[in-house]
């Protein structure tokens, strides 16, 4: 039975709440998601009922929440599509993930000279690592250009993807413009070359349907909380061949097959990535939101997000004074919306905002390097998700142009 | 309506010093100074000081931010302008102090922080309290700094609070 998507919201008991007087509208999604009662009940059921240390008790309850636990890493498989199970690597997150790719992978793979290929639109936690991986390794860190509307430049990504590439690292959608990347067509420059094609898929995977073995990508990273799961458990997929290559990043207990005093062997992938107690509670809760979103189904969401934008563009391009960055054309648009009043600075549009109980972000969105492309050192962002409606649109629409008018004229 | 709120916030006074602040720019005769980054915003503020018989003789600051750091940067240069070092950063304390701890300057005598003092009322809105006292953390961190140059200043969640 597919969940009617227009009925979801009083899943959501905290959006209903007041913020200095007025409705929560929540519009930050792209930082995190709310979590339906579903997710939240199951990681309470799992310490009400099943709680023990996995894979390592010969009873019943450490054998239940073992099989628990394990189920979700089937259910991740089968959410991006992954060949096999052992391809799923539990993590704390994106960021995590991200960083056991650089810091293994790389540290193994780079060499001086190599070059490792991003762009202006990741995440610090999608540059840094190579950044810091290509200044150890005395190798190249390049950025593939942005057309004017921030739509990545496949033309210069052609030029820039060359033999010395090892590394391709780019998000299949960004954090602040909101735009989709070409990762299948950047996956296959990226193997013409032989390097590996790294996905930051935080901001993709909790609003479309998303095949690794489609976009034929090498390794994939995301984060359980922007995808109506806790915080503190994340996914990073990689081809088995790679993962099978890697050093564990960490040392510590249920990740070795025999511990001698002197050397110390591996066991197989991905526990060997999962050194010490792992997140337990809170990978239940991410199998809690991939049922919750499977039985809406990915397409749907992609669809109702995009009706959202559909009707807030138009309604945000008419504001006058207020700057739009990204493609203008929904198709081109996730759910993520940035802009910027002309003469205020974003802090102050979002304390009008908050007043107005419509929550949104400003800042830079952690990507500095975008916002100096962009020419602005911040911008307010509005996320949407599939518990937003017309009516939150409405709202901002409205929260903005009142805002606007505070500011000009010193009062409402 | 709820945004009328947004005039407990955004005075007068305030929106005035932002939109034309006192002491932009820079000085020709620095002997301190700092740059102090607002990391969650990207804002950076950087301040100069003109320091002569321990007095503080000239003041600027340049760079951007938010309504409320523009206005406090200058109104903080016009509250520690011609004072004697040690009594600007006893001001800048104090201005810190209101801020954060706002129930133990109940009904207290303020004047010191001169027009500063209108912006006390940031303490209601707790996400905007970096952006108040960034100034007044990088006025401190320049005259306190050893080698007079300032250190590279950020502000930190837990100082102060």
């Amino acid at each position: 039975m597919v969940k009617d998507i227009s009925k979801l919201r009083k899943d959501f008991p905290i959006l209903d709440q007041k913020m200095n007087g007025e409705p929560l509208v929540y519009l930050d999604s792209a930082a995190t998601t709310q979590k339906p009662k579903q997710v939240i009940d199951a990681i309470n059921n799992y310490y009400l009922h099943d709680n023990a240390n996995v894979h390592r008790g010969v009873y019943e309850l450490s054998e239940r929440a073992t099989n628990q636990f394990e189920q979700v890493r089937e259910k991740v498989r089968k959410f991006i599509n992954a060949k096999s199970e052992r391809e799923i690597v539990y993590t704390r997150g994106t960021t995590d993930g991200l960083n056991m790719i650089a810091s293994t992978y790389g540290e193994a793979f780079i060499h001086e000279g190599d070059e490792i290929v991003i762009s202006y639109m990741e995440h610090h936690s999608n540059l840094i690592p190579w950044q810091q991986l290509a200044l150890r390794k005395h190798a190249k860190l390049k950025y593939i250009d942005m057309l004017d509307d921030g739509e990545l430049d496949i033309e210069d990504a052609k030029q820039k993807i060359t033999s010395k590439t090892k590394i391709v690292s780019i998000a299949q959608v960004s954090n602040v413009l909101g735009v989709i990347n070409p990762i299948k067509e950047l996956a296959e420059l990226a193997h013409k070359c032989g390097a590996v094609m790294v996905v930051d898929a935080a901001q993709s995977i909790p609003h479309m349907s998303v095949d690794v073995q489609d976009l034929d990508c090498d390794f994939m990273a995301f984060s359980g909380h922007k995808m109506l799961g806790p915080t503190g458990i994340g996914i990073l997929y990689g081809k088995l061949n790679l993962l099978d290559k890697m050093e564990p990043m960490e040392y510590g207990g249920e990740m070795i097959n025999l511990v001698d005093l002197y050397d110390s062997e591996w066991t197989d992938v991905p526990w060997k990535f999962e050194a010490g107690t792992q997140d337990i509670a809170q990978v239940i809760g991410l199998g809690a939101a991939i049922d919750y979103l499977n039985e809406i189904g990915m397409d749907n969401i992609t669809q109702y997000e995009r009706s959202l934008v559909d009707y807030a563009l138009p309604k945000l391009l008419s504001i006058k004074e207020l700057t739009v960055y990204g493609p203008h054309d929904p198709e081109k648009h996730t759910g993520v919306i940035s802009f910027n009043l002309d003469n205020l600075h974003p802090h102050d549009l979002a304390t009008g905002l908050d007043m107005e109980g419509v929550a949104v972000r400003a800042g830079h969105h952690c990507v500095q390097p975008l916002m100096k492309y962009l020419k602005t050192p911040a911008t307010a962002r509005a996320s949407f998700y599939l518990y937003n409606n017309k009516d939150d649109v409405d709202r901002l629409v409205d929260g903005i142009i009142e805002t606007r008018e505070f500011f000009k004229n010193g009062t409402i | 309506m709820a945004l009328s709120n947004l005039d407990n916030l955004y005075r007068q006074v305030i929106l005035d010093h932002s939109s034309h602040p006192h002491h932009h720019g820079h000085l020709e005769n620095t002997n301190y100074d700092t740059t102090m980054f607002n990391p969650t915003c990207g804002d950076v503020l950087k301040i100069e000081v003109e320091v002569v018989d321990n007095k503080i003789k000239d003041i600027a600051f340049s760079g951007n931010g938010c309504t409320i750091s523009q206005a406090s940067a200058s109104m903080m240069t016009d509250t520690v302008i011609n004072k004697d070092v040690s009594d600007a950063i006893r001001i800048a304390d104090t201005f810190i102090n209101v801020i954060v701890h706002p129930g133990e300057y109940k009904g207290k005598d303020l004047s010191i922080l001169e027009d500063a003092e209108t912006l006390t009322g940031v303490a209601q809105f707790p996400a905007r309290v970096k952006c108040a006292t960034l100034a007044w953390k990088g006025l401190k961190k320049a005259l306190l700094s050893n080698n007079g140059t300032g250190v590279v200043g950020q502000v930190v969640h837990h100082e102060d609070d």
